[in-house]
């Protein structure tokens, strides 16, 4: 048999309701590859004695026969989401006493479909990086690296850890969040599945805000089919998020049908950015090809605005990151460094608490909003991001989904970008635009780069379309035959 | 446009964050770099186009205007670094 660390979520679920193993026993086996793989730094916090009696109660209910979608398998959640009794750092310093007295909505709805926790995973500090070295925990290292090469690469980020952990194979899947490119860069960077469902099909009740106009949870797989199957039981109505969307969760796995006859895929011309990688463009070729072979009817279509995307994005983002953060005061939880009066407080709690990449993103926020630059800066980032919304409605009159690369890269060593933060942007190019839009997107692992790392494709689709992206997603993987996996360096 | 020292320090004082002189020459480079990047957008027309306001093309959802939440003195309290007799305290603001 198998290990039950290399089981897909879909046969785990299968296998417990068979009664081949018990759900404490596929605990038990993630919890040993958790604590075989700190090295990897991809914990935040372990919760095993969590996992063992939530395991023990899905084996209470598979013996009764009661058995939910997702009973009895263990889960990494990414430490943005609030659980209750559990710290919930969002990786800063500012946070790291916070014991949350809820839990968040997403988080509540995967342990009522019968989830089982591990741990809450590392992520770039407040979900701000696209490499997880901004965490004030440490970097999560990549399970990947190039073959004969022992230097760390990084997982992607902000879902450094998440992304670590199903690679790795301690988590059979993990939350992650996506405000830029979170879930589907770091899925990437480590092989994996990610997706962000449309803007508001997540309630963000209870995730700890960072642009909340982007903001979207997710779910990291291993396979297509898990992330459809995990996507459902995180979605749906909250009364609690005012921009949640009241409608119904279709059945995503259904939608699983591998029959993308005559889907119309839109390639998009100004992906093909200058300084591309051969390899990134050569393996968005053969994605192409793919799903040509697979029936599909490929069309080029034209995204003009694409340039502006994140730009944009340096705006909109550090604006909402600027107000949102403006909560951590030292006065009701967190951090507090003493101060002789109040305004000391504030400034020395809030210069002590979070890094320098938080730090810059609230200075650049509070500079777009600040009085005589809102017009210029803020306000005209809402009128392109418009414009750029109207691009993708536009192309989506002629194309039921777009194929483009996920990243302009495959992993980067760490500390490669560090010093510039523009070119540690530049990572989400392909990724932020669909952000703006509140678009779907997947990104799925479609081969290995000359160096052995692993590359992603990105499909993205009509808001609340999850279906179509995640059908073509499964026509990808099945063409793609992915099956590498990183070596277990770590356990040495 | 270049931001300056002491545009830093200014921006730094709105937004409550305390930054170490020594940090201030760096942060000038940088968030300088970061306006000159997002100043890309003043090449594009965007006379007579709406801001994007809301990503979801809904009207904003109302609730009935009534309690239903609230007796959660202790668990409001519970992460707080400094409390008194049920209450949040906070250096002196009034001689």
């Amino acid at each position: 048999m198998t290990s039950l660390t290399d089981l897909t979520l879909a046969d785990a679920r299968d296998g417990l309701r068979a009664k081949k193993f018990s759900a404490a026993e596929l605990a038990r086996a993630h919890v040993d590859a958790m604590i075989a793989a700190r090295p990897l730094n991809a914990f935040i916090t372990e919760t095993p004695v969590i996992a063992k009696a939530m395991a023990d109660e899905s084996d209470k209910r598979i013996a009764r026969g009661d058995a939910r979608p997702l009973e009895g398998l263990p889960l990494a959640i990414k430490d943005l989401f609030c659980t209750k009794g559990v710290r919930t750092t969002a990786a800063s310093h500012i946070l790291e006493p916070f014991v949350p007295t809820y839990e968040s909505t997403v988080t509540q709805k995967l342990w009522d479909a019968g989830a089982v926790m591990l741990g809450k995973v590392n992520l770039d500090e407040f979900a701000m990086g696209s490499s997880n070295e901004t965490s004030y925990f440490g970097p999560v290292e990549n399970p990947w690296r190039k073959p004969g090469d022992n230097r760390s690469r990084v997982p992607g980020g902000s879902s450094g850890g998440s992304a670590a952990a199903v690679s790795a194979r301690f988590a059979l899947a993990a939350t992650g969040t996506d405000t830029g490119g979170s879930i589907r860069q770091p899925a990437a960077f480590c092989g994996i599945v990610g997706i962000k469902p449309t803007y508001g099909r997540c309630s963000r009740w209870g995730i700890v805000a960072f642009a909340s106009s982007l903001d979207q949870a997710g779910p990291m797989t291993r396979t297509v089919k898990d992330a459809a199957i995990m996507l459902r039981s995180m979605c749906g109505f909250d009364p609690k998020d005012s921009t949640s969307v009241d409608m119904a969760v279709p059945d995503f796995e259904k939608a699983l049908t591998g029959n993308i006859k005559g889907l119309k895929v839109g390639i998009p011309e100004e992906y093909r950015i200058d300084g591309m990688p051969k390899e990134i463009e050569s393996i968005w070729t053969k994605g192409a090809e793919w799903l040509k072979a697979a029936g599909a009817i490929l069309k080029p279509v034209k995204l003009p605005l694409t340039k502006y995307a994140l730009p944009t994005y340096y705006i909109v983002a550090p604006a909402e990151c600027s107000s949102n953060l403006a909560r951590y005061d030292g006065v009701r939880f967190g951090l507090r460094e003493k101060g002789e009066d109040l305004t000391a407080m504030y400034e020395g709690t809030r210069g002590a608490g979070f890094g320098r990449e938080v730090r810059r993103r609230i200075l650049i926020g509070t500079y777009v909003l600040s009085a005589g630059y809102y017009d210029a800066y803020y306000l005209k980032a809402q009128r392109v991001r418009a414009l750029i919304a109207a691009d993708f409605a536009n192309a989506f009159k002629e194309v039921d989904v777009l194929l483009a690369p996920t990243a302009p890269s495959s992993a980067f060593a760490r500390g490669e970008k560090t010093a510039d933060p523009i070119a540690m942007y530049l990572n989400d190019v392909f990724t932020v635009p669909a952000s703006l839009a509140g678009l779907p997107g997947i990104s799925v692992p479609a081969g290995l780069s000359a160096d052995g790392l692993p590359l992603g494709l990105q499909l993205i689709g009509r808001a609340y379309d999850e279906e179509t992206v995640l059908r073509t997603a499964g026509v990808l993987e099945q063409a793609a035959q992915f099956t590498a996996r990183p070596q277990t360096w770590w356990k040495q | 446009m270049a931001l300056d020292k002491a545009t830093v320090t200014k921006i730094a004082r709105l937004a409550r964050v305390r930054v170490a002189e020594a940090e201030k020459d760096a942060l000038v480079g940088e968030l300088s770099g970061i306006l000159a990047f997002i100043e890309q957008l003043s090449e594009i027309d965007t006379s007579g186009v709406e801001p994007m306001t809301s990503v979801v093309a809904m009207p904003l959802p109302r609730r009935d205007d009534k309690v239903t939440d609230g007796g959660k003195q202790d668990d409001i309290l519970a992460n707080a670094p400094e409390k008194t007799a049920g209450f949040f305290t906070i250096p002196k603001v009034i001689e």
